[in-house]
């Protein structure tokens, strides 16, 4: 495709070379780990959480490593074939790596969150039999998670995607004894179905149009593309991420899928693979760049999802749902920054990262309460948890006030200049998507105060079985602890490096200045910062003293609000029974319609010739007679295409 | 009168289907004069060293391009290829159908004709050795599918149908257990079979009536003659696509494809295990191999009109079998409706009209066959006391009894279900990007949409074998012997090494992706 004369602009990657010619060591380290964890079966049930551990430990340290070479080079996208995986004839795919700035900070918070959450689980899940498994599960993921933002093509991009959505598939159901968390599993693993439908159609048709699935080919070559293609595409890439990020229409997986062990949410549903969706919006910003239309599909599904996670997390009594809740509106924010365009790319990047780290944090914090609650989940039933459970408390605390993105917290400087950015579109989508982003804030506040004061201030409303709930040991503190300094401090040092490292990424420099604000820039802050803390003060006020332990009657939107908006009920209606109807449409007319049409004939005419006969009989008659049936269609159908009834 | 003047005949390029067929019939004799004792060994290894000798064969005439026997047999790139798989793939089921240490005396009944649940009949169950008469039938089967892939008329091409088809009506009613389910399947399979075949010889008659009148041509079914009918002959085109409609129905009956695909659940539960694996692997390869074959080279002209239909017939066979595979409850009836929902991608590869389509379809056609086969192998291991534990529920917890084979059952789903890294998903890309060249989207949209439907049922077997909690019935997985590891093993390797690095073989199909005309 690398035309004689590159036009200026042209995507272009370096070859790896020295210590970078063994980037695809991240991968193999965790992928190895897995494999001998599930080959060795319970010989290696009393070491190998450690295994675990080291394997994603080690990966980071390497991941650092290869960080910092990246620094030193000219051209910060360095590429590398590990071999030919498809090379005949017009099909051309690469079993290759990229490492770039992009997949180089992706790399970096999938190992180093990723490392704190296995340290965890090391203690949460000891007392769990299956704990060599989940780790071997666990490892599986990160894996592929890796391979996901590492490959240097699509195809490889939707290995890892497979990759990580079984693994997250058997983890949601790691606890197959619960019925629901077998359900949750099925429901998560259907839905990404969808939206994986749509990312392989994706690539297909980048193959049918471009020949190829190579980023820089594809990018490359997207100039040369329709308006109309670029379009389809795009939305296909959409529906892809969509399904994995929990983004309207396909959202209601993400929180069922907290059916499965804490540290699996915090990992998986939401420091990183939930973040994938928003990663292959960025990573095919040129895709996405070249129509406008798509961009605004993009920043509308943003934020219309910020708001309905919003909305539902206000209503909802489950901690870790509600914090599922909270990941499905922050990641509304990220699609709403991917879909702004131009510099806020680099903002959406940015706050997936702060993200990670304060939802992991409260995620664990959420576990650590569980843990010493027996297992209990309804907030409603918490309170003044604060002077048992200190460091739980205080590190909870460091991931509130940075996901409601007060000041000095991370999810200040992440959050706000995504706002900010919606505010500077042209047009009246300027007021809309700012809106809609600073309405989303001031709820963020109310719901997740309310979410933090019942479960730690006010009144004890425990059930009667916990007389002292107890602070969790070490192993799950000290990751606590590392996650709420990365809560407090990372805000800051993100957004003023990460932009400037970001812009070596292919389409991720061309930070144009935008329009000016619709507002000023000093209004909208004093104004977002405002409406938090109202929002909070609100949540404070009304939940200080408690709540009432039992569901209590609602008005309209409460209602609504707790049946997830009725979003479930229209999956059902739209998905799931006419899914179910043709099932049985077709089984029963392969079991019955034809066989009961003959059997039916032939007791009329015999007079009921007995169940032996048609035992024996009954069944090739009917078959025959579908072929036939069959037979006389297909020569209609020639025949008709011969008249050209058809072609 | 002229004189008549014998065809001249290539024997080194017909040499594989030589070898078989010899090899089928010293078999009978092997019956008839050698001791009981020895012909199971005998019977084997004759069967495994003629395949052996015939795959040498293929590989010694890989160069070969070429028409002989008159023109009744294409030695080209596509037949050695497809040649090739059969023989690769049948050593495999052979290795199957030899096993002797996973049941007592095989998988195989030693009287069929002993009136089934008679006490005759169990006595023989528990006891005697199984029939020998297994192997040379085989061997007739494989020689008729070698045959068939290379048939260049539709005469010949109906012979070998019959040829192979015959021995497995037989095969299938051998099954050591469960005699009245086998007994049933065969009859089926034969009365349908039969019925398939009718269709076949009367499009064979229509098309021979179309060749008739092209100016200074004689009237003949050689596919040559067919294709230069399809450009300039003068009869009506209705005899053209009525014959080419009922020869579709006979060969896509064969291939399993929908609505012609009735029989196949009941006959794959049916059959004796290694028999089903033989049947999903090389069946299908010899199906599509002539499908390939009279489409690509006689049909060809007609490609405008046949593929709405095909298409369509594709897209039913993808839905039936994905959505009726979420029902089954027993795992060959799962298998078998995998196996018609594969004939569906399958033919989305033959619709492609391109050297890359022909390839796709030859490299998915080995890539099935291979994990099919270590499929049912595995299928043949998880047994009790009365056989084979075939029904789902008797899966559950199978992780926990035999991880191994657990995983490798989960390995081979996987590979069912088109994930990376693993040959199905090769194969599936393989077939679906051509299509796509071609313009026919709507088909690769039905393939993936399908596909996605089709994993459900393959990930609910996984979450059930790992997921659930043995319960009293879950059988444990017996240790194969030497054989069946064997068989297992290749298909296995196979299944990965063809997700991982499928570069040479889709060379080797691309290389030979042409017909010689």
């Amino acid at each position: 495709m690398n035309a004689p004369a590159e036009p200026a602009g042209a995507v272009v990657y370096a070859p790896a070379s020295g210590l970078l010619g063994s980037v695809w060591l991240l991968v193999a380290i965790p992928l190895a780990s897995a494999v001998i964890l599930l080959l060795l079966g319970r010989r290696a049930d009393r070491w190998g959480h450690w295994l675990g551990v080291a394997s994603v430990g080690t990966a980071f340290v390497l991941g650092l490593t290869y960080f910092f070479q990246l620094r030193g080079l000219e051209n910060k996208s360095v590429e590398q074939s590990l071999w030919d995986f498809i090379a005949v004839g017009d099909f051309k795919v690469d079993f290759g790596l990229l490492f770039d700035p992009l997949a180089a900070v992706f790399v970096l918070l999938i190992t180093g969150v990723g490392f704190l959450i296995h340290l965890y689980a090391v203690e949460y899940m000891a007392h769990d039999e299956g704990r060599r498994r989940f780790f071997a599960y666990f490892n599986l993921f990160v894996a592929a998670m890796l391979l996901l933002v590492l490959g240097n093509n699509y195809v490889m991009l939707y290995f890892g995607w497979e990759g990580v959505g079984l693994a997250s598939y058997l983890l949601i159901s790691f606890w197959y004894g619960r019925p629901s968390a077998a359900t949750a599993g099925k429901k998560a693993f259907l839905m990404n179905r969808v939206g994986d439908a749509g990312l392989a159609i994706g690539i297909f048709i980048m193959f049918a149009t471009l020949g190829t699935t190579q980023y820089d080919e594809v990018f490359n070559g997207v100039g040369s593309l329709t308006a109309t293609t670029v379009l389809v595409l795009g939305l296909l890439l959409l529906l892809g991420a969509t399904g994995k990020s929990g983004q309207f229409p396909l959202q209601a997986w993400l929180p069922d899928a907290m059916e499965g062990p804490t540290p699996v949410s915090a990992l998986i549903h939401a420091a990183t693979m939930v973040t994938a969706g928003v990663y292959l919006i960025a990573r095919s910003n040129p895709i996405f760049s070249a129509n406008s239309t798509l961009q605004l599909v993009v920043a509308s599904v943003g934020a219309l999802t910020l708001l309905i996670g919003c909305v539902i997390g206000a209503a909802k009594d489950d901690i870790k749902r509600v914090l599922a809740w909270s990941t499905v509106s922050q990641i509304g924010y990220m699609f709403l920054g991917v879909g702004l365009g131009g510099g806020a790319y680099a903002l959406a990047i940015i706050h997936l990262l702060a993200h990670g780290f304060f939802k992991a944090n409260m995620f664990l914090g959420a576990g650590s309460v569980m843990h010493g609650m027996n297992d209990q989940v309804d907030i409603r039933r918490f309170g003044g948890l604060a002077k048992h459970m200190r460091i739980t408390w205080l590190t909870f605390m460091m991931g509130w006030l940075a996901i409601i993105g007060m000041f000095p917290f991370s999810g200040f400087f992440s959050k706000e200049p995504i706002i900010v950015a919606a505010f500077e579109r042209d047009d009246w989508t300027a007021w809309l998507f700012g809106g809609a982003a600073l309405l989303g804030a001031g709820l963020t506040a109310f719901y997740m105060t309310r979410l933090f004061v019942l479960t730690f201030h006010g009144p004890k409303r425990w059930t009667e079985d916990i007389e002292h709930p107890h602070e969790s040991p070490k192993l799950m503190t000290i990751p606590l602890i590392l996650l709420a300094i990365g809560s407090v401090g990372a805000g800051f040092l993100l957004s003023t490096s990460v932009p400037e490292w970001l812009a070596a990424t292919a389409g991720l420099g061309g930070h144009e200045e935008g329009h000016e604000p619709v507002l000023a820039h000093w209004l909208i802050t004093a104004l977002s910062l405002l409406i938090t803390v109202v929002g909070a003060g609100l949540a404070w006020f009304l939940f200080r003293t408690g709540t009432a332990t039992e569901p209590q009657p609602a008005g309209v939107l409460v209602t609504a609000a707790r049946r997830n908006l009725y979003t479930d009920a229209v999956n059902e209606t739209v998905f799931e029974k006419p899914g179910i109807f043709l099932t049985r449409a077709l089984v029963f007319l392969d079991n019955r319609g034809v066989d009961g049409l003959v059997n039916g004939l032939a007791a009329a005419v015999g007079g009921g010739s007995g169940r032996l006969r048609r035992l024996q009989t009954g069944f090739v008659r009917s078959y025959a007679t579908s072929i036939l049936a069959g037979a006389l269609l297909v020569v209609a159908a020639f025949l008709a295409v011969q008249a050209g009834w058809l072609a | 009168m002229t004189e008549l003047k014998l065809p001249s005949i290539d024997y080194a390029a017909l040499a594989p289907i030589l070898i078989m067929l010899s090899a089928a019939l010293l078999g009978v004799l092997v019956e008839a004069f050698v001791p009981r004792r020895l012909r199971h060994v005998g019977q084997l290894s004759l069967g495994l060293l003629a395949v052996l000798a015939a795959l040498v064969m293929v590989i010694l005439n890989s160069d070969d391009r070429l028409l002989t026997a008159g023109g009744a047999i294409a030695v080209d790139g596509p037949t050695l290829f497809l040649q090739g798989a059969i023989l690769v793939l049948a050593a495999m089921a052979l290795l199957l159908i030899g096993e002797r240490s996973v049941e007592r005396g095989g998988a195989f009944v030693a009287q069929a004709a002993v009136t089934a649940e008679s006490a005759d009949d169990r006595r023989q169950a528990e006891s005697s050795n199984g029939a020998t008469e297994v192997y040379p039938l085989t061997s007739f089967a494989i020689g008729g599918m070698l045959i068939f892939v290379a048939a260049n008329d539709l005469l010949t091409m109906f012979i070998a149908l019959e040829v192979f088809s015959l021995p497995l009506y037989l095969l299938c009613a051998l099954a050591r257990r469960r005699r009245l389910l086998s007994q049933e399947a065969a009859m089926k399979y034969f009365l349908l079979g039969a019925y398939a075949s009718a269709f076949f010889l009367f499009g064979v008659a229509l098309v021979y009536g179309f060749t008739s009148g092209i100016p200074g041509r004689p009237a003949g079914v050689d596919f040559a003659t067919i294709h230069a009918a399809v450009a300039e002959s003068p009869a009506s085109k209705v005899l053209l696509f009525a014959g080419m409609a009922l020869l579709a129905i006979g060969l896509l009956f064969k291939a399993a494809a929908a609505p012609f695909h009735v029989w196949t659940p009941d006959v794959y539960q049916g059959a004796p295990t290694p028999v089903t694996g033989f049947m999903a692997s090389c069946t299908k390869v010899a199906a599509f191999g002539a499908l390939l074959r009279v489409f690509h080279v006689a049909f060809s002209g007609a490609a405008w009109d046949f593929t709405p239909v095909l298409g369509a017939i594709a897209v039913l066979t993808m839905l039936v079998g994905a959505v009726l595979a979420v029902t089954q409850t027993d795992i060959k009836r799962l298998l078998a409706y995998s196996s018609i929902a594969n004939a569906g991608y399958l033919l989305v590869g033959v619709l492609a009209p391109s050297k890359d389509g022909l390839s796709g379809t030859m490299f998915y056609l080995v890539a099935y066959g291979f994990s099919v086969l270590a499929a049912f192998a595995v299928v043949t291991l998880v047994r009790d006391a009365d056989g084979e534990a075939t029904h789902l529920s008797r899966w559950a917890g199978l992780g926990r009894r035999s991880p191994f084979f657990a995983a490798i059952f989960t390995f081979l789903l996987l590979a069912f279900a088109g994930i990376p890294l693993t040959s199905g998903f090769m194969s599936k890309f393989a077939v679906f990007a051509p299509a796509l060249d071609a313009g026919h989207a709507w088909l690769v949209v039905a393939g993936v949409l399908t596909s996605m439907v089709l994993a459900f049922p393959y990930l609910r077997v996984v979450v059930m074998m790992w997921l659930s909690e043995p319960g009293e019935s879950t059988p444990t997985v017996t240790t194969p012997g030497g054989l069946t590891s064997a068989a297992l093993m290749i298909g296995v390797l196979a299944t990965l090494v063809l997700g991982v690095i499928p570069g040479p073989l889709l060379d080797l199909a691309n290389g030979a992706a042409e017909f010689v005309r």
